[in-house]
């Protein structure tokens, strides 16, 4: 990974290739065995107006000639590579591939942001008539309150546990601990949600190697076993869908994961899920099945989702706390678990952690990416 | 947002200016804006053109403090989920209020007004924005 946060003096290719000879390194290898790599960006073209990421990538990390292929799906575009990568690797075409995800975001004035994500949503129908992220998000949240109680104090504690975390991460973009007061206290983004209930603007890049068990097994002290990668898509808009307080992509997906994973919400130990809101952090611990619809928000409440609570939930600090620089996301959730499931996550260590799993979403829930590791050891 | 050229808004006017959307004669859905394929029925659907009333209620909303680029001049302002009575949602904003007025499930109809300017001599952009039934306190 490279640090997150706002990285003025580095660019888009730059933290890319820190992540990748991170990832490198730690792997015990040269880089000569890649033979292919998958990079997930959502919207460098409206951000620092670069496409033809594949090319760009391979040639700054001196991987020419192999392909190299950018995947998009808005903020789950890491997820997607992930998989991407571990179907390639899977399928035997490919024995060693990189994925990578990177967003490069802080050099772009905030309203071209705002329109810049506005499109992972849809671009004629919602952002068009002023519909930002926050503003769909509380559409959500307002739902959510009404149908299940949920309460501006309850997603507050989604915020605080995971700056708690994030504090105990040094790659993290925000490095100190907030109180339930703060966030009640900031001001207010899109009703109810507030600019504390919102993960931030981030630069950042993280990279994972694939391969094949057996022969990870060979070059790599603790290689982490993919049990299960799953994709689902759902309605672009959020307007469309028959539920605003659930996200049928995440449902669908997990469900086939827990099936292809042979393991049950009960197995796993650690969670990384896509809490771009503090709203959706509850959402998904609910559809991930980690607790009953509309008990998300107590259950945050009551510490439930703390390190080493009932089930430990963003222990990298999420996308609130670590930060979300959006392609990045869904490798930088792939690292944390990867670190957790070794053992070498220091400060923020759950006990005893066998099986993790990350949680990718894509817009307001139009693509949910699933995985499952365990450690093979 | 990408600055738009006259075709993709002439394109839209039968949708942002009168609710025109579609209507799936094989499982009788509603659907706006419109569209070419019934995503339930796909090739045994039959899709037809459907004028809504522009008559609905608030589903959820918000109050947008911080908006998208074009909408400089316009925030705060209350953007909702509205569900026609014909069954499809839409978002919108409503005119005329702020977020203390609106409740969930307050009825609405739609009107007809600007929605953003490019700037500084481009296209005036119109389309559907909704209204309060009910009366408001001043």
């Amino acid at each position: 990974m490279s640090k997150f946060g706002e990285e003025w003096t580095r660019g888009f290719r730059d933290m890319l290739t820190e992540a990748g000879g991170r990832a490198i390194e730690d792997a015990k290898m040269s880089g000569a065995e890649i033979d292919a790599m998958y990079v997930g960006t959502m919207a460098p073209g409206s951000l620092v107006g670069q496409e033809h990421i594949g090319a760009l990538v391979a040639d700054y990390m001196g991987l020419t000639p192999i392909p190299s292929t950018r995947c998009e799906a808005a903020c789950a575009s890491g997820g997607v590579a992930l998989r991407q990568g571990y179907m390639a690797v899977a399928s035997g075409i490919h024995d060693c591939v990189a994925v990578g995800g990177v967003e490069k975001m802080t050099d772009t004035p905030g309203d071209e942001i705002a329109s810049a994500l506005g499109g992972a949503g849809d671009q004629e129908w919602e952002l068009f008539m002023g519909a930002t992220f926050p503003a769909i998000y509380a559409f959500t949240a307002r739902r959510h309150m009404l149908e299940y109680g949920t309460t501006e104090e309850q997603m507050a504690a989604v915020a605080v546990k995971n700056h708690a975390n994030a504090a105990k991460n040094k790659y993290a973009h925000f490095q100190n601990e907030i109180t339930i007061d703060t966030v009640m206290k900031s001001k207010y983004v899109a009703s109810p949600l507030k600019l504390f209930d919102c993960a931030p603007i981030t630069d950042g890049a993280a990279v994972v190697v694939l391969m094949p068990l057996d022969k990870a097994k060979k070059v790599c002290e603790q290689p982490i076993e993919i049990t299960a990668s799953t994709q689902a898509s759902d309605y672009l808009a959020l307007h469309s869908r028959e539920s605003m307080t659930s996200l049928n992509a995440t449902k669908v997906a997990a469900k086939k994961a827990y099936e292809q994973a042979k393991v049950s919400v009960k197995d796993i130990d650690i969670v990384e899920v896509h809490d771009c809101f503090t709203i959706a952090e509850i959402m998904a611990i609910e559809d991930l099945g980690f607790f009953p619809k509309g008990q998300g928000g107590p259950a945050s409440a009551a510490g439930k989702t703390a390190l080493n609570a009932e089930i430990s939930v963003n222990t990298s600090g999420g996308l609130k706390g670590c930060g979300h620089p959006v392609g990045a996301t869904g490798i930088k959730q792939a690292v944390e678990v990867v670190w957790q499931l070794r053992g070498t996550a220091g400060a923020r260590q759950v006990k005893d952690a066998k099986v993790g799993m990350t949680h990718n979403v894509g817009g307001s829930g139009a693509t949910a990416v699933v995985h499952i590791m365990k450690n093979d050891a | 947002m990408p600055s738009e050229n006259l075709a993709i808004t002439w394109r839209r006017i039968p949708e942002r200016y009168r609710l025109t959307g579609s209507a799936c004669e094989t499982c009788k859905t509603n659907y706006f804006p419109t569209r070419k394929l019934c995503p339930k029925c796909r090739r045994k659907g039959k899709i037809m053109l459907k004028q809504f009333s522009g008559k609905g209620q608030v589903y959820s909303f918000t109050e947008v403090t911080a908006g998208p680029a074009g909408f400089e001049l316009e925030v705060p302002y209350v953007l909702a989920i509205v569900e026609l009575v014909e069954g499809p949602r839409l978002t919108a904003q409503v005119v005329g209020v702020g977020e203390k007025d609106v409740k969930i499930g307050d009825k609405v109809e739609m009107i007809f007004r600007k929605i953003l300017e490019d700037s500084p001599e481009g296209l005036i952009h119109y389309g559907y924005k909704f209204r309060l039934l009910k009366k408001v306190a001043k």
